[in-house]
């Protein structure tokens, strides 16, 4: 990182062919790697951000790993395996609109841009779904809480415990092999299955909001791109806005078989 | 200093910043991941035990290695960026030790769960 570098003869002041190199940098290749280095130490700092979830996670199911047999039936897989391969098709379109800002391809970044913004919103989708399936049938912790703020009646008497529909509970388990539970049975599987939902819903969430800051910021660099502000000796926000979307998709990947495929 | 780059139409004169993936290999490492998603999903559906999250977590391994390596040119940049990113991985693993110390202290009660499944 430290090598010596010449005196630069490209500065800002000389406008082409060097126009987007900062006067504090020697070349655009060292500018670049800066910025690729600095992405790489927030992505670190992310992983970490996710990991005091990923801890909650590993201490329940390390010590009570019945909350998360009980609870993964209420998941839907098929829903969970379309939104992995939405978003890792979505990653290879990310990788190939950074691959044509690198050619300065401005048409085919534009395209590939557009369809992974649309695969973000397609996963959104699919988690809006899933979250409105889980709040029909009272499975949102602190959900009459909730209802209570977005609504304008009269204040409910406390109710803080988690109390999902019970015929619907009753019918899943069923269908999983656990027919005629005893009341004891069954509320011990509604505590677990509260947890898991605590957890599943903490952990998804804020992976959920990080695809929207990606939705957001691959809008950014599109917009960009229509106006032609990234050629062959400047794609760095495209390569940064790629890097955070690829975290996302690997959050993902880790998300999907912890939360969907318990046996 | 003038590369010898073939001709191209706009901004040229410099050598270029980062490596360009070449698609045939975007799109093996796409495959690749397709593949390993619908491993883990099949697998699910089998019990092996205690090995259940252990494969969970080494496909999902490998998918993340492969995004990180390919789709995030990390195989292309110097050993820096690899490095920091793996601090940051390797305090997560030291977190999730130091958290899960005690966890012996509830073996009875999984075992007791585990008896009466």
């Amino acid at each position: 990182m430290t090598e010596p570098h010449p005196p630069s003869t490209q500065s800002n002041d000389d406008g082409h062919p060097s126009a987007h190199l900062a006067h504090h940098f020697n070349t655009p290749r060292q500018q670049y790697d800066s910025a690729r280095l600095g992405m790489w130490i927030f992505l670190m700092t992310e992983v970490l951000f996710f990991g005091g979830l990923f801890c909650a996670y590993a201490v329940f199911r390390a010590n009570n790993p019945a909350i998360f047999v009980d609870g993964h039936h209420f998941l839907d897989k098929p829903l969970g395996a379309v939104n992995t391969v939405v978003l890792i098709f979505s990653s290879l379109t990310m990788a190939l609109a950074v691959r044509a800002a690198q050619l300065g391809r401005r048409r085919s970044l534009v395209g590939l841009l557009t369809v992974t913004l649309l695969c973000g919103l397609a996963f959104l989708g699919v988690k809006a779904v899933e979250y409105k399936h889980k709040w029909d049938h009272h499975m949102v912790p602190g959900q009459a809480r909730i209802a209570y703020w977005f609504s304008h009646e009269a204040a409910p008497e406390p109710r803080k415990e988690f109390r999902p529909e019970e015929t619907y509970v009753r019918e899943r388990l069923a269908a999983e092999g656990f027919e005629s539970l005893t009341q004891a049975e069954y509320t011990e599987r509604v505590e677990h299955l509260g947890t898991f939902m605590g957890i599943y819903f903490s952990l998804t969430a804020l992976h959920a909001v990080h695809v929207i800051a990606g939705i957001g910021v691959i809008f950014w660099i599109l917009i960009g791109a229509i106006r032609g502000r990234y050629g062959r000796q400047y794609f760095t926000p495209v390569d940064m806005v790629g890097l955070y979307w690829h975290l996302v998709d690997m959050i993902w990947i880790y998300l999907f078989p912890l939360l969907y495929l318990i046996h | 200093m003038e590369p010898s780059s073939p001709p191209c139409s706009q901004d040229c004169g410099e050598a270029p910043l980062a490596h360009v993936v070449e698609v045939r290999v975007l799109l093996a490492v796409f495959g690749a991941l397709i593949v390993l998603t619908a491993i883990t999903v099949a697998v699910s559906y089998f019990d092996f035990g205690a090995l259940n999250l252990t494969v969970a977590l080494g496909v999902a391994t490998l998918k993340a290695a492969m995004v990180a390596l390919w789709f995030m040119h990390l195989r292309y940049d110097g050993g820096l960026n690899a490095f920091v990113f793996l601090v940051g991985v390797v305090f997560l693993g030291l977190f999730l030790a130091i958290t899960m110390l005690d966890s012996v202290q509830y073996h009875p009660n999984v075992q007791s769960w585990e008896q009466r499944k």
